[in-house]
Order: structure tokens, then sequence, then C-alpha cells
């Protein structure tokens, strides 16, 4: 194939002039290197906007208090409790159910399977339905047919559902990296599947798991769209799961759209939710990256 | 193939059993997807058995209390919003990606690399009120309202942006080596080899990616909601305010009842037909691309 695309490339370049070869290459490198800064300066521009109107009002009461006056005043003490229990609820129905997909996938059905074929298909469109459609199904299967309301319970499971193809999409990478002379050992020495599953395969992957765990955090905490119609808006500290929560990011929502003169404290809850999310990604990739530089070292 | 009817490779009961509640599991995971399904149908249902299909495209208006439920605006402020952002994000997704593997150096490449990751991690609604308070009012001056299907779209390529340039880097990493060296070798140009050998040679993963982020920015509903303005009208300019399907469920969702819920989930299905497609399309050039 590259010789098809390199004699095509080269007779180009017999009649082209050398000057005109030049310029491309010059002007091609100057629009990229604009672009990488362009990109940058977005990125800088938009963190700088939510750190310079944020940081004013952000402080230890901001964090700690109750919101007054519709979110105008006060701070955002119930909507950091109703995210934490979203999100619990969120990873312990979906951590164990991924952990265990990813299992199976990868250790106790082989590759062609129908069945494999057949999880690893739902798990695709499962990754590819858009955060509103979740909103939708959400609030008419937890929220209407099971009875659960707009409520912690309701949200988190939805999240559950959106995060599911992450952590399954990651344990598998990790499982499948952890090297095939483990499972050979432990076959040899008359281990069982489920022993050398929780003695070697696990925690050779924990790293891994542990990283996908961060990323479904990310991922569900940065979630909006899905948690309008089923955890709702109350901005009262919760008393159970069955109450209904509003989370950080419908917070900030709420104050643009439908709080006027709410974009102070909007800024500030966008600034903490940032600061939360960047530390989860960021502590995800170094995870992600020591793990592959141990790997490395080993090989 | 073993002879002997056990041995240390045949399961054990106790893994027999593990491999059970497993399948258990992994068979939750598809009851979820056909949940989903089952449920935008069964909701949808109400409606779609007594208004045949093309009404929802040949109404007159939106106005679901009065029966009449044309989306074609919708749909067509969601698909102009989203194609804008794709014209906009695969360029300079493409160029991101190539300034990474082939034009900064390794110490700024991971940097770089690492700034577009975090600018994947950045939440929806953040985009979507970082537009509203600064974008928006920025392109109001020039031409009001600000809140348009410009701005949409401008907000969109900044979000998609991160998808591009990560899967178009990852297609380039996945050419050989020996491809660029070749082409370098023969005298041509760094721009040259890479429009002429690299890019070819890393085509369908690109599209894949492309078309993964035409499904990202379709199904986005906070960012568009916060900045088109939400105005149900066909937009005859940029500057006009629109109001997309995605952003259409998330305002009346509230308060919709009998058949206006039941349409607003009618829309929801067609969102999830479209991204599915996209998506199906993605991986098919992906296996592809895996192929070559």
């Amino acid at each position: 194939m590259i010789n098809a695309h390199l004699r095509k490339a080269l007779s180009k370049q017999t009649w082209q002039p050398a000057i005109r070869d030049w310029l491309k290459n010059t002007l091609a490198t100057g629009l990229i290197n604009l672009t990488a800064l362009v990109v940058s300066g977005l990125f800088v521009w938009l963190l700088s906007d939510v750190v310079l109107h944020g940081l004013p009002k952000l402080s230890w009461g901001f964090v700690f208090d109750a919101p007054r006056n519709a979110g105008r005043a006060g701070g955002i003490a119930p909507i950091i409790v109703s995210t934490s229990w979203i999100l619990l609820v969120a990873i312990a129905a979906a951590a164990p159910l991924g952990l265990a997909t990813a299992v199976l996938l990868t250790e106790f059905t082989r590759p062609a399977s129908r069945f494999g074929r057949c999880v690893e298909a739902s798990v695709g469109v499962l990754a590819g339905v858009p955060s509103i459609v979740f909103g939708l199904f959400g609030n008419a299967f937890f929220c209407v047919y099971l009875k659960l309301g707009f409520s912690i319970l309701s949200g988190g499971l939805t999240l559950a559902c959106m995060v599911l193809p992450i952590l399954i999409h990651t344990a598998v990478e990790g499982l499948r990296a952890a090297p095939d002379e483990y499972r050979q050992a432990a076959a040899a020495l008359g281990m069982s599947r489920s022993a050398a599953l929780l003695h070697l395969l696990i925690p050779a992957a924990a790293p891994a798991l542990l990283a996908g765990l961060l990323l479904g955090i990310g991922r569900a905490g940065a979630e909006t769209a899905a948690l309008i119609f089923t955890s709702g808006y109350v901005d009262r500290m919760p008393g159970s799961w069955l109450d209904s929560g509003r989370a950080l990011s419908v917070h900030i929502y709420d104050l643009s759209m439908n709080v006027a003169g709410g974009d102070a404290n909007a800024y500030a809850s966008a600034l903490v939710l940032i600061v939360l999310l960047l530390t989860i990604n960021s502590l995800a990739m170094a995870l992600t990256q020591h793990w592959l530089h141990k790997k490395m070292i080993r090989l | 193939m073993t002879l002997s009817p056990r041995n240390t490779l045949s399961l054990s009961r106790a893994d027999r059993q593990l491999a059970a509640v497993l399948r258990l599991c992994a068979l939750l995971a598809v009851v979820v997807v056909l949940l989903i399904l089952l449920f935008l149908f069964g909701e949808s249902w109400p409606i779609l058995s007594h208004v045949p299909v093309w009404r929802f495209l040949s109404d007159d208006s939106w106005h679901p209390g009065q029966a009449l439920y044309d989306m074609s605006p919708m749909l067509t402020a969601t698909v102009l919003s989203s194609a804008g952002a794709l014209l906009l994000a695969v360029p300079l997704g493409i160029a991101s990606a190539l300034f990474s593997s082939y034009y900064a150096s390794p110490g700024l490449a991971a940097v770089y690399r690492r700034l577009i990751e975090l600018l994947a991690g950045i939440p929806s609604v953040v985009y979507g009120f970082w537009g509203l308070t600064t974008l928006a009012p920025l392109l109001g001056q020039w031409h009001p309202p600000g809140v348009s299907l410009l701005s949409a779209t401008l907000v969109l390529a900044l979000m998609v942006l991160p998808t591009v340039a990560l899967t178009a880097e990852a297609a380039l990493l996945a050419v050989p080596q020996h491809y660029y060296r070749c082409a370098a070798a023969l005298g041509l140009s760094r721009w040259s080899s890479l429009v002429g050998v690299v890019l070819p040679a890393a085509r369908t993963g690109i599209i894949a990616g492309a078309l993964l982020a035409a499904a990202r920015a379709i199904g986005e509903t906070m960012a568009v909601l916060m900045v088109a303005g939400n105005v149900v009208q066909m937009p005859h300019s940029l500057f006009d305010s629109v109001r997309t399907l995605t952003a259409n469920i998330a305002l009346e969702m509230a308060y919709a009842m009998g058949d206006h819920r039941a349409a607003l989930f009618v829309s929801g299905l067609a969102l999830m037909v479209l991204v599915l497609a996209l998506v199906g399309l993605a991986d098919a050039y992906k296996g592809q691309a895996a192929h070559d």
C-alpha cells in the first residue's frame, strides 16, 4: 500500500517546482503550529475565565453553607453532598457489574463465542447512547416504572448505565494486558480459575481497574442532561436515597439559565466542579502512565 | 486437544459457579440496552399509534398542545450545528494531531496531549456556561442577539475537537514509522510526506474519529441548550436563535404530559437511531482500519 501512496506523492513531486513545495511546507508548518497555539489559547481562555470569576466567591463558607435565595447567595454544601451520593450509587452499581462483565469477556469466554460478541455489541451500543436519551430512559424506567420518583437513587442508577461501558472497557484492557504466563503458571500449579483471578490477575490489573473507576467517576460527575429528569432540582440537604438531590452540574445549569443574578455563584460552582474533575482525570491519567511505564520496565 | 476428561485446565466446581454468576452480570448489560429500546418505544407508542410518522416533519408548527408536531426546525438546527461544528473541528483536530505526533518536540507534544485530554474532561455544562457568559455576549456585540446557531456551532466545535484530535492521533501513531522515513528518504518535504503518505494510510481511523465526533455533537444537550437561544424556528442565517432536538427534550420534559411527552420520546428515539447509525459506521471504519 505504501508503494502506491509513495508513487503518487512522488509523481506530484516531479512536476512541482521546488520553490512551491518549500512554500507549501513552510505554510503548513506555520498553520499547524498556529492551530496548536489557538487550541491552547482557547483552553487557557476558558479556564482563566472560570478561575478569575469564580475565585473571589470561593471560600470555606461557600463549600460548607446551604444555598440561599435560589442559590444567588450562600453556598453549595447540600449540592456537594447530593453529588457525592449520586456518584456513590452510580459507582456502587456499575463497578461490580463492569468488573464481572470484563472478567467474563476476558477469562471465561472465547473471543468468537456468540454470547461474548452479543455482550460486546451491547456495550458498544450503550457507549453510543446520548446522555439526554439516558435521561429519558431513567425517567421512564427508574422514576416512573420502578416508582423511585425524582431521587438520588434514580439519578445514580441512570448514571450507572451510562458509565458501565467505560468501566467494562478499561477493565477488559487491564485484564488483557495481564501476562499469559500468570494464567499458565496458575494452571500448572493446579490453581482454580477463581483463585488465579483473585490472587494474580485482578492484583496485576489493579492500577488499570482503578484508573477506569476514576474515569467513570469523572464522566458521571460531568453529566447534567441525564440527571435533570432523574435526580431532580431540589437543593435541600438530602435525607435519604429516595430524596431528590441536585448535582453540582445541574446547579451550574440552573443558576446560569433560570436564576437572574446567579452568575457569580455559578462561576464559583463551576470552578469547584472543574477542579474536582481535573484532579480525578489527572489522577487517572497519571495512574495509567505509571502502570504502562512499570510494564515497559518489566518487559 | 486434551485426552483426559479432567485436567488442570478444566473448570472446577467453584469456577463453574463463578462463571454462572459472571454470565448473569454480563447478561444485565445486554438487558439494559434492551430496556432502553423497550422503554423508548413503549413511551413513544401512544403517539406513534395514532399520528403517522411523516407528520413529525410536515406539520405546520411545533405546538404539541394543539396536536401539531413539526420537528423539522429542530432537526435542521441539530444537523446544521453539528455539521458546522465538524467543519471546524475536523481540520483543527487533524492539525492538532499532526502537531503532537510530527511537529512538536517530544516534551512539548506530551504537554499538548495532556492539555487535549483535560479539555476532553471538562463537563459540557461548563462549556455551555462559558459560551453563555463569555462567547455569546462577544458575538452579540458584533451581531445581536449573540445566542444563535453560530454560538452553538462554535461551542460544539470546541467540545468535539478533543475527540477528533485524540482519535486522529491514535490513527497517526498506528501508521508504521518507516512510511514517513521512506518518504523523507526519497526527498519529499515533511508536508508532502504527511499529505501524500501518512495521512492516506491513517485515513480510516481519522474518518472513524470524525464520525464519533459527529455522534457526540448530535447527542450533546447542555452546551447547545445554553448557547443556542432556544427559539423554535427554521434558521435563515447563522445569527438566528435555534432550538435543537436535544435542547427541546431538556426544556419540555419537565412539564410534558400525554401525547406531548410521547412526542419527546419520539425525538429521543430518532436521536438514538441517528447516533447509533453514526457509531456503527465508525465501528465499521475502525474494523477496516484494523484490517488494512
